[in-house]
């Protein structure tokens, strides 16, 4: 029992992690609340699902194309909508919410409302403690850290990485510093979106895809980086750790627990907000609060 | 004699005189008589649900437009109000004039609730908080099938009257007394209900409000309890009218819904709200007869959600308000399009300076 709880909670907790370092990122960098970031990874496994039934390419092919093409389309979504209106921020939160019920619908219209599934990159599976994890579980689980390292590289080691964070602690300043502030948020949408496709090809192989499941992804997304502190990437990574396994424990332990999976991590959302605003290692954003 | 003339005045001056006016009178008076042009139940349902939604819409208004607290989970309030009614009705037997009330006290206490958290956070994190509780009681409700029917909801409640055309009346009188008092509550230019003008200062600046000594918790408070209120009693009449209560009305798309409608409509006003309900809502219904338009509703809806925000941030009323009355730069007394010369003070109006008639600081300012 323990030893399912720590698997699922780990491959949960790398599902929350490698979506909720997207949004975080666009949080922090461009202010953007993005309701639609896990429409681009529902987005993202229909592209490969349909890459792989109807156009009948390579697993690999179809994943490649569907991580580039959901980056495109997050920065296309960013010159044509966000840019024009970042002053508001709550019009852009409002339109990305749009935008995700657009994506939803683009989807059902095409594909229906049926549960689907692609198969995954490495097959098998070995048992550890009487019990069978997946290789495709493990390979998720190591790439949510190469994925971290990999952040960590390009946020300390390049002069993108400057220009990111220098956009992320004083838009105006680094304005007048000659940084293209749009550009860079630009890049950060399409970043975040290509992340939001690479978790859909790690995990549309676990989880089935479904048009509406974003909404529920989103949820826990939400509960996630407010745990961690919004706009945080080094407490989204810790806090979806822990709501994963606490996920897991609840769907295990408790009776009628997969009702209340939603619920819980949306109390610990509310009590954090009312609590500590900051979240685990958040920034304070002094206006948000009175 | 003198009575009629005066009332004649009257008439001629402040509501001929002012075309916005003028198209509200001429809407309610099409309202009333909208029975005569036509009594297939289609059509009625259709203005029956349309005047259920205009209450909801502008209950969202109240919050959203006035007080500034982007809530994005309003169906809580219509989805606790439309339980709790039919849940007295079906368990308790009591006839709808008794359970839409109290199903909107109900609402009262989840806007009490919700208002709670949000007297200390704003912003984002407010918007973040409000969509919480919508889901939290959707997976309370199906934790507990048999006592509030599940996924299926609760069906079997009674209806509001006997016949059709009833209904609709007792819809349309319930809509407009709620919509007059909504306006007034938040009417900014009142003298005597400060409320709208105290609202309007917590979305301006919420800061500046408190150091001139305005109780914002209470009046945030306030709004919450109005807006779900309110939201409550469309919830009651729309259990009473579909006779089915089912978690659809808790989703987070018909949250969303309210959005888009006040948004569409013009924000900040409760007659926008009512103008994008009932542009919007026969609209789409009506689309549904096109099979090939059946599909898209979802998507036509975003994507004019998306059009208003970028077109026409400040509403379809506004904008068109903005046509064809022109506030007098001296006097502030508003003019039809037509004059040259202000109504009340003679001064000369030009037509092609952009007088608005809200200031621009309030055009999406969410």
């Amino acid at each position: 029992m323990v030893s399912l709880i720590l698997v699922n909670g780990l491959t949960l907790g790398s599902m929350f992690a490698l979506l909720a370092i997207g949004f975080s990122l666009v949080f922090g960098v461009a202010r953007i609340m993005n309701m639609s970031h896990t429409a681009f990874y529902m987005v993202a496994s229909f592209m490969i699902f349909s890459g792989v039934n109807y156009l009948k390419l390579s697993l690999l092919t179809a994943s490649i194309l569907a991580i580039l093409l959901t980056a495109a389309l997050g920065m296309l979504c960013y010159k044509l909508l966000f840019d024009r209106i970042k002053e508001h921020e709550t019009a852009v939160m409002i339109i990305s919410l749009a935008l995700a019920i657009l994506f939803q619908e683009i989807c059902l219209l095409f594909f229906g409302g049926h549960l689907r599934s692609i198969p995954p990159f490495v097959k098998g599976s070995f048992e550890i403690l009487e019990c069978r994890i997946t290789y495709q579980q493990a390979f998720t689980f190591m790439t949510v850290f190469i994925v971290i390292g990999g952040m960590y590289l390009l946020l300390l080691k390049t002069r993108l990485g400057l220009a990111i964070k220098a956009v992320a602690q004083d838009r105006e300043i680094a304005n007048l510093m000659g940084i293209d502030v749009s550009r860079i948020c630009m890049i950060i949408t399409g970043l975040s979106a290509g992340l939001a496709g690479l978790a859909a090809c790690l995990l549309a192989p676990i989880y089935m895809i479904e048009p509406h499941r974003w909404l529920q992804s989103l949820v826990m997304i939400l509960a996630v980086v407010v745990l961690g502190g919004l706009g945080s990437i080094k407490g989204s990574i810790i806090a979806a750790f822990i709501l994963g396994l606490s996920e897991s424990a609840v769907i295990f332990l408790i009776p009628g627990g997969s009702f209340l999976r939603g619920s819980i991590s949306l109390s610990v959302m509310i009590a954090v907000i009312l609590i500590r605003p900051e979240g685990l290692f958040g920034v304070k954003f002094e206006e948000e609060r009175l | 004699m003198t009575y009629p003339r005066w009332l004649l005045y009257w008439f001629k001056d402040e509501i001929l005189a002012i075309p916005g006016r003028t198209i509200a009178l001429l809407f309610i008076v099409a309202l009333l008589l909208f029975p005569l042009i036509t009594t297939q139940p289609y059509f009625l349902r259709i203005m029956i649900m349309a005047g259920i939604f205009s209450i909801y819409a502008a209950s969202w208004d109240v919050l959203g437009g006035f007080t500034g607290q982007i809530n994005l989970g309003q169906a809580l309030f219509f989805g606790i109000s439309a339980y709790t009614a039919s849940l007295l009705n079906l368990k308790l037997g009591l006839p709808p004039f008794l359970t839409i009330p109290s199903g909107a006290l109900a609402a009262v206490i989840g806007g009490l609730i919700v208002g709670f958290p949000a007297i200390r956070v704003r912003g984002f994190y407010l918007s973040l908080v409000t969509l919480a509780f919508p889901i939290i009681l959707t997976d309370i409700i199906f934790i507990f099938p048999d006592f509030t029917g599940g996924e299926l909801g609760i069906y079997g409640v009674q209806g509001l009257s006997s016949s059709r055309i009833t209904d609709y009346y007792i819809v349309t009188f319930v809509m407009l007394v709620s919509l007059v008092i909504m306006y007034k509550f938040t009417d900014s230019g009142s003298k005597i209900i400060r409320t709208g003008i105290i609202l309007n200062a917590i979305r301006e600046d919420e800061i500046s409000a408190r150091t001139s000594g305005i109780d914002t918790v209470k009046y945030k408070l306030l709004a919450f309890s109005v807006s779900g209120f309110f939201a409550g009693i469309a919830g009651g009449l729309y259990a009473h009218f579909v006779k089915i209560t089912g978690p659809s009305t808790l989703e987070m798309f018909f949250s969303f819904q309210s959005i888009l409608w006040c948004i569409f409509g013009g924000m900040g006003t409760i007659y926008g709200a009512v103008a994008g309900v009932f542009i919007l809502f026969p609209a789409i219904e009506l689309t549904q007869v096109i099979p090939f338009l059946r599909d898209l509703r979802y998507i036509i809806f975003a994507l004019i959600l998306i059009v208003t925000l970028f077109f026409m941030p400040e509403g379809l009323s506004i904008w068109v308000l903005n046509k064809i009355e022109i506030i007098c730069p001296r006097c502030r007394v508003k003019n039809g399009f037509w004059r040259s010369s202000c109504r009340a003070c003679r001064a000369p109006i030009k037509h092609k300076k952009n007088i608005s008639i809200k200031d621009d600081s309030n055009d999406i300012s969410l």
